[in-house]
């Protein structure tokens, strides 16, 4: 019983904190418009990049602070790609589909990544480690096929360098690990 | 004397591993103790080139590319710092190189050469000269000036700027907006990417300019979130611009005001559409609004507002600077001045080719970008974007010209030109442009919210039958979805994805038996 109390008063002071974290980020964001209308964008950004993603949670105290409706900051969400719901993976790899590279070989990179990490687009690997997104040009097309991870474009892309890509990056991850 | 080393910083160059040559660069002549100094340009645009390193000579600069990590130590070995040209990645003088040479470069003139952050090196190459000339005029000279020039806009709808500029002008209200959609979503253009990572000081230039000739003093870029590096470097050369007195309450120490802010979008197409950008700057959805009223009314916050893409207001200090003639006597017919075109996909040189109009796809696709990549033959070439048609061979002799393209059912758009080669099967591209429209659709109206689903299905039905009536029945009502979504949509996303849908089942019609 004692056990279980405390966990609930764990989770209850990181729900607190992490309410907390997300009302500061707002706060700043609203401060740093300096007259301008305050808009939705620039904040949803700077909480995804803070958290991770968009979480019920940040959507309600979204709502609180701008003086909106839960449906509106949802329907703002919603509306754009970049948005994520979940938790993504340390890394998302975000491959090109556009007319550029698929006339450069992306249908067979694509099928080889998603079967390499054994997951579909919007979908995270079972150890966290890569999220899989689709993207629309990354305006790398004199080099086709692109494939973008953490900012960092490629170019020039096939399947067996993407292999030694995501290698790299597990080995990198794991000995950071360790460390 | 140090020797003055340029490597591009650019997506594309970076892509390629510029950022490690230019370290591995630096590493290795402090090895050797010598004096050279890395310098980080923008990129000259000749992407297949990339890294591309150059050594400043005194004849000029001399260039190497695509330089790879293990080419560093045999460059060095053979002195290519002190512009010995006996390396095999030696290429004589960059701008000697035919792609490069042949080009008329006014909005791109900076390319390549100057250091994009740098304030002083774009004062030297001509920089905030449009704008000193236009602090000294008034309004509607500026506008006639802009007018005369016969610029259209160079985001794809090619309306005319100065037209544009002076309904704002025109209109009174208290606060006008001019905004720049740097959303370049088509894919096969990177024009834009190339000057917000590149000279980005050119287009705050513009977009300043822009403000005082219709009186607006706040700006707004709305820069798409897949360009990480060109928002880093654009809202960088902000702050220096503001530092320096070209942006603020006293332009250039005036009674003009004028500032800008950056907005990142956050992946959607269709934001690339302006009255859509314009409800995502508000914060909204990024739904299309109907038009009229026209944003020049009516636009950011219900203020009449000036939309503009980038290349078009980057076009617009060379303008001012040198006259509406100089810039009007490039081109031919109703479409003037230049347009950068872009050469993407299966092509063995690409990159940026700036040129007046009038030129052909036959010369941009054979004598600039030197046939495809993979070798084999090209079969089709997607211009402008998503929404253009695919053309067959027979229609590259078709000059560049706005009026032209639109007569052949083509559109030149921003000037993308994506490349395919004879392994591509072009009822699947058929297939992904309505798919595109589907994915990217703000749902507003229901000929593109609906009629691009019911086009994919329709199309995956077509490959689907043996039977050719049956075939005929789903060509026929093809057909006939694509006049309603063209006749029917409130915007060009669903108005012109039947443009490349139509070009395929009237050139490639052979492709759908291949399937």
């Amino acid at each position: 019983m004692f056990k279980l109390d405390t966990d609930e008063l764990n989770k209850e002071s990181n729900q607190n904190q992490e309410n907390n974290q997300i009302k500061q980020i707002i706060e700043m964001s609203m401060k740093a418009f300096n007259g301008q209308p305050v808009v939705l964008l620039p904040i949803l950004h700077e909480l995804q990049n803070t958290m991770g993603y968009i979480s019920e949670t940040v959507i309600t105290l979204l709502a609180e602070a701008l003086n909106l409706s839960r449906a509106d900051v949802y329907g703002v969400v919603s509306f754009y790609h970049d948005f994520r719901h979940t938790t993504p993976g340390k890394y998302i790899v975000h491959l090109c589909r556009a007319e550029s590279c698929q006339a450069m070989g992306m249908n067979v990179l694509e099928q080889f990544t998603k079967q390499t990490l054994d997951i579909d687009y919007h979908q995270t690997t079972e150890d966290g480690m890569f999220s899989l997104e689709p993207v629309y040009c990354l305006g790398n097309c004199a080099c086709s096929p692109s494939v973008k991870i953490s900012n960092q474009v490629y170019s020039d892309m096939n399947p067996h360098k993407m292999k030694q890509l995501l290698d790299s990056l597990r080995v990198k991850t794991n000995r950071v690990d360790v460390l | 004397m140090s020797i003055s080393i340029y490597i591009p910083r650019d997506t594309t160059a970076n892509a390629r591993g510029a950022d490690d040559i230019a370290l591995l660069i630096e590493q290795s002549a402090e090895r050797f103790d010598l004096n050279i100094k890395v310098i980080r340009n923008s990129s000259r645009g000749l992407y297949w080139l990339e890294p591309l390193v150059e050594v400043d000579t005194e004849a000029g600069r001399i260039a190497f590319g695509p330089v790879t990590e293990k080419d560093v130590s045999e460059l060095f070995e053979q002195q290519f710092y002190m512009g010995q040209i006996s390396h095999k990645l030696c290429l004589g003088l960059t701008e000697e190189i035919p792609f490069l040479k042949k080009q008329q470069r006014l909005t791109f003139a900076r390319a390549g050469i100057t250091e994009p952050l740098n304030l002083d090196d774009y004062l030297s190459h001509d920089g905030f000269k449009g704008l000193k000339k236009a602090l000294s005029m008034n309004c509607q000279t500026i506008v006639d000036e802009v007018k005369g020039s016969g610029l259209r806009g160079r985001g794809g709808a090619a309306f005319p700027t100065g037209i544009k500029w002076q309904t704002v002008l025109d209109s009174s209200a208290e606060q006008k907006y001019v905004v720049c959609n740097a959303d370049e979503g088509d894919s096969g253009t990177f024009s834009d990417r190339m000057i917000l990572e590149g000279d980005p000081f050119v287009l705050i230039e513009g977009m300043c300019i822009a403000g005082i000739a219709v009186g607006a003093t706040q700006g707004y870029i709305y820069i798409r979130s897949e360009y990480p590096l060109a928002c880093d470097i654009f809202t960088q050369a902000i702050q220096t611009a503001r530092q320096a007195g070209y942006l603020g309450s006293s332009i250039c120490g005036t009674s003009h005001s004028f500032d800008i802010h950056v907005r990142v979008g956050a992946g959607a197409y269709i934001c690339g559409e302006e009255t859509s950008l314009l409800e995502s700057l508000e914060g909204k959805r990024g739904m299309v609004r109907v038009k009229p009223p026209l944003p020049a009314l009516s636009g950011l916050f219900g203020e009449p507002t000036v939309v503009n893409n980038v290349i078009s207001l980057a076009s617009v200090p060379v303008i001012l600077d040198k006259g509406a003639d100089y810039y009007e006597h490039y081109g031919q017919g109703r479409s003037r001045g230049t347009l950068p075109f872009q050469l993407a996909g299966n092509i063995k040189q690409s990159g940026l080719v700036e040129l007046s109009f009038g030129h052909t796809l036959r010369e941009l696709l054979e004598i600039f970008g030197q046939g495809t990549r993979t070798g084999k033959a090209i079969r089709a070439v997607q211009v402008g974007g998503p929404l253009g048609a695919y053309l067959p061979e027979s229609l590259w002799d078709l000059p560049l010209d706005y009026e032209l393209f639109s007569e052949a059912g083509a559109v030149l758009g921003h000037g993308g030109i994506v490349v395919f080669d004879d392994s591509i099967n072009m009822t699947e591209m058929a297939r992904y442009a309505m798919e595109f429209c589907a994915l990217e659709s703000c749902g507003k109206c229901t000929p593109c919210r609906i009629g691009s689903v019911r086009g994919v299905e329709l199309i995956d039905k077509l490959l689907d039958s043996e039977q050719q009536d049956e075939r005929e029945e789903h060509l026929n009502l093809l057909d006939e979805l694509c006049d309603t979504m063209e006749e029917g949509s409130l915007c060009a996303m669903g108005g012109m994805t039947p443009f490349p849908v139509r070009s395929i089942f009237k050139y490639f019609a052979q492709d759908l038996d291949k399937s």
